[in-house]
């Protein structure tokens, strides 16, 4: 199974994407991480280039429903459906806003690497 | 005389103890008890403060003459804003303001570029042209306060703003006070506000040291930080060699173009980071203090004294706080602060207990300021140098942080050096691959953390805030913008704009044709596009 782990938007702070991707790469996922500051659309395209079957957008500075509208806009324009998760600096109010527009999951700052781990361990599941 | 049991622990480890062996976060070893035996011929016992090479401190009395200075960050988003604040400050008798850019200021973009939607003024003030610098300086004696910009990737347009500023309002430059961070090497491995790549970066920081020596003589146009790197997840060892490199880097730029060690390093200052073991910190400084002395004397051979100091400010770092009962973070940050003081500090700055969640109100900042002075006015911090000084414990950590970080600093020579180290992300991988261990270490309960893995509590989980984002602003922002621009002469700006690029082509110093360029009121945008033209995009190396 291969995530691509992504940091959309001008944010640079990346620890958090990279102890996820040790985490996930751990557990036996494969792992393709975007880089700094990619556009919604670079994202996508490494998606699909890389045929991977899970993103995660890594966003601490607070423009994350802004990028996730971006998201959902992109996915439907191309026919795409990819469960896309969003982590990093998430208040508790915006989990169920960001679900609505179109995330399979939020995980706020403070998660456990191993629960986003078993939430994706659940996915491969049930794909 | 001590007796024979006491005696048997002289220099014994822990398992010839058969106690716990602890290791501290750098890895190193510690005994469960330390003597004279366990200090040699180069430790500071023997040394005086104010004297070659300063592992007691830079100054003979340190804060029996003047306690360190307190500095406290702020952001505020527009250029009218922090004008207002400019006024305040001044008002009421102080002398310096932090200056915070939002992202879009930071990475190159103009506030009406589409991938700067949503973060225009965020973060910090937007500077589009040298109109908003106008606007943020109107009616400030520059003479009366010292400006100190958070400013990296963009540095050099921003400070050839704020001389540009200066020169048309009258001023004689060459008295002009101020600092940039302007740290490019640290924002490859932590923060990410790069643009180009990193030779090229290096060179463009060099470019503003050479100009700042020539002509704005009393500007510090660099702060190396060793603060973001140990905040990526580098330990306290690698904190002090890492900026030590880059430190080094632009030293040895700035020699390239002819200015002498003496006439540099007395401009140079750090920015290193507080959390974790309080011996381990003050050891890491004391030892980071006198081998920095040593190579700037004995490596780069200079003749003053003040050339030797390691000028730092050093403050407790968020990565130490937690979100879990956040009121311990106040407890925390004393012994932070504590720490700083020990280390003899220049300049100390605190990071509120709320910090972790949300933006610090007033009443959580004022709790900082009053921690700091608390234990100058209660605990008599200030009244002698160096108190750990001659502590066998202390004084024996402090050789072998300076043994350690000499050695972690030959480690990047092997990686041919800094640039190249982070250019292939060498690095990067380092810092990250210890941020896991330690992240897991925290999670797994195998790092205790008070209020996070033991002694919890079950408690309202704390919610993170963000300041809503202010369209209206951001449009006014992008409106004033257009107004500049419309109101430009355009041939005049494509001509600037064209010499800047012609003088990155020919590798002449930019600051010149920058300087131009600003006062045409080209934008920040404008002026990176064009050196992009020439130096290409920095592409970043996945290494996790």
């Amino acid at each position: 199974m291969k995530v691509l782990l992504a940091k959309p938007g001008l944010d640079g702070h990346d620890v958090g994407v990279k102890v996820l991707a040790h985490g996930l790469i751990e557990a036996g996922f494969k792992v393709v991480y975007t880089g700094l500051r990619k556009t919604i659309e670079e994202i996508v395209d490494m998606a699909t280039e890389n045929k991977v079957d899970i993103i995660g957008m890594s966003i601490l500075s607070g423009t994350h429903l802004v990028l996730a509208k971006k998201m959902k806009e992109v996915m439907d324009e191309r026919k795409l459906n990819i469960p896309w998760f969003v982590g990093g600096n998430i208040p508790a109010k915006d989990i169920d806003e960001l679900k609505k527009i179109g995330a399979a999951q939020a995980f706020p700052t403070g998660s456990k690497v191993m629960d986003v781990v078993a939430y994706f361990n659940a996915i491969k599941i049930t794909a | 005389m001590a007796d024979a049991k006491i005696k048997s622990m002289k220099g014994k480890t822990a398992k010839e103890l058969n106690v716990k062996p602890v290791f501290l976060e750098s890895g190193l070893e510690v005994n469960p008890v330390y003597t004279a035996e366990d200090l040699n011929a180069t430790s500071s016992t023997h040394e005086m403060p104010g004297e070659y090479p300063f592992t007691r401190g830079i100054h003979p009395t340190m804060y029996r003459n003047k306690p360190f200075t307190i500095r406290q960050y702020a952001g505020f988003a527009s250029p009218e804003e922090t004008n207002e604040r400019f006024q305040f400050l001044i008002k009421n008798g102080q002398s310096g303001l932090n200056v915070a850019f939002d992202l879009p200021t930071q990475c190159g973009l103009d506030s009406d570029d589409p991938r700067a939607f949503g973060e225009v003024g965020r973060v910090g003030m937007s500077i589009d042209t040298l109109h908003d610098f106008e606007i943020a300086f109107k009616n400030i004696d520059l003479d009366k306060i010292t400006v100190s910009m958070t400013i990296n990737g963009t540095a050099i347009i921003l400070i050839a703003m704020y001389i540009a500023m200066a020169e048309k309002a009258g001023y004689d430059i060459s008295t002009l006070r101020g600092t940039a961070q302007n740290d490019i090497l640290k924002e490859f491995i932590g923060r990410g506000t790069w643009i180009f790549p990193v030779d090229k970066s290096v060179k463009l920081v060099v470019d503003t040291i050479e100009y700042c020596a020539k002509h704005v003589p009393k500007y510090s146009p660099v702060s190396v930080c060793g603060y973001h790197i140990r905040e990526s997840g580098a330990n306290p060892i690698q904190e002090m060699a890492y900026a030590f490199c880059i430190a080094k880097a632009y030293t040895d730029g700035a020699l390239s173009r002819g200015i002498t060690i003496d006439d540099f390093a007395s401009r140079l200052s750090f920015n290193f980071d507080i959390y974790g073991n309080l011996f381990e910190q003050v050891a890491k400084f004391r030892g980071g203090r006198r081998l920095w002395a040593k190579i700037i004397r004995e490596e780069y051979g200079a003749k003053k004294d003040s050339s030797c100091w390691l000028r730092m400010i050093a403050g407790g770092g968020g990565g130490g706080l937690t979100k879990e009962q956040p009121e311990n973070n106040i407890v925390r940050s004393a012994y932070y602060a504590l720490i700083s003081a020990l280390s003899g500090t220049q300049t100390m700055a605190l990071c509120s207990y709320d910090e972790a969640y949300t933006i610090p109100t007033e009443h959580s900042a004022e709790i900082s300021l009053r921690t700091m002075q608390i234990m100058i006015h209660e605990m008599g911090i200030c009244d002698t140098v160096d108190p750990l000084g001659g502590s066998y414990y202390v004084e024996a950590l402090t050789d072998k942080f300076e043994e350690e970080i000499k050695k972690e600093m030959k480690t990047v020579e092997k990686w041919d050096g800094i640039i190249n180290a982070v250019a292939t992300g060498k690095i990067q991988e380092s810092v990250s691959k210890q941020a896991y261990v330690r992240e897991m270490g925290m999670q797994t309960g195998k790092v205790p953390k008070v209020g996070v893995n033991i002694y919890t509590r079950e408690e309202e989980a704390k919610d993170v805030e963000f300041h809503p984002y202010n369209l209206k602003a951001a449009n006014a922002q992008i409106g004033e913008l257009k107004t500049t621009k419309a109101a430009r002469d355009s041939e005049k700006v494509k001509a600037c704009l064209a010499l800047v690029k012609q003088d990155a082509i020919e590798d002449k110093n930019l600051m010149p044709s920058i300087i131009a360029a600003v006062k045409e009121y080209c934008t920040v945008g404008e002026i990176v596009s064009a050196m992009k033209e020439v130096y290409g995009e920095f592409k970043e190396p996945i290494f996790f």
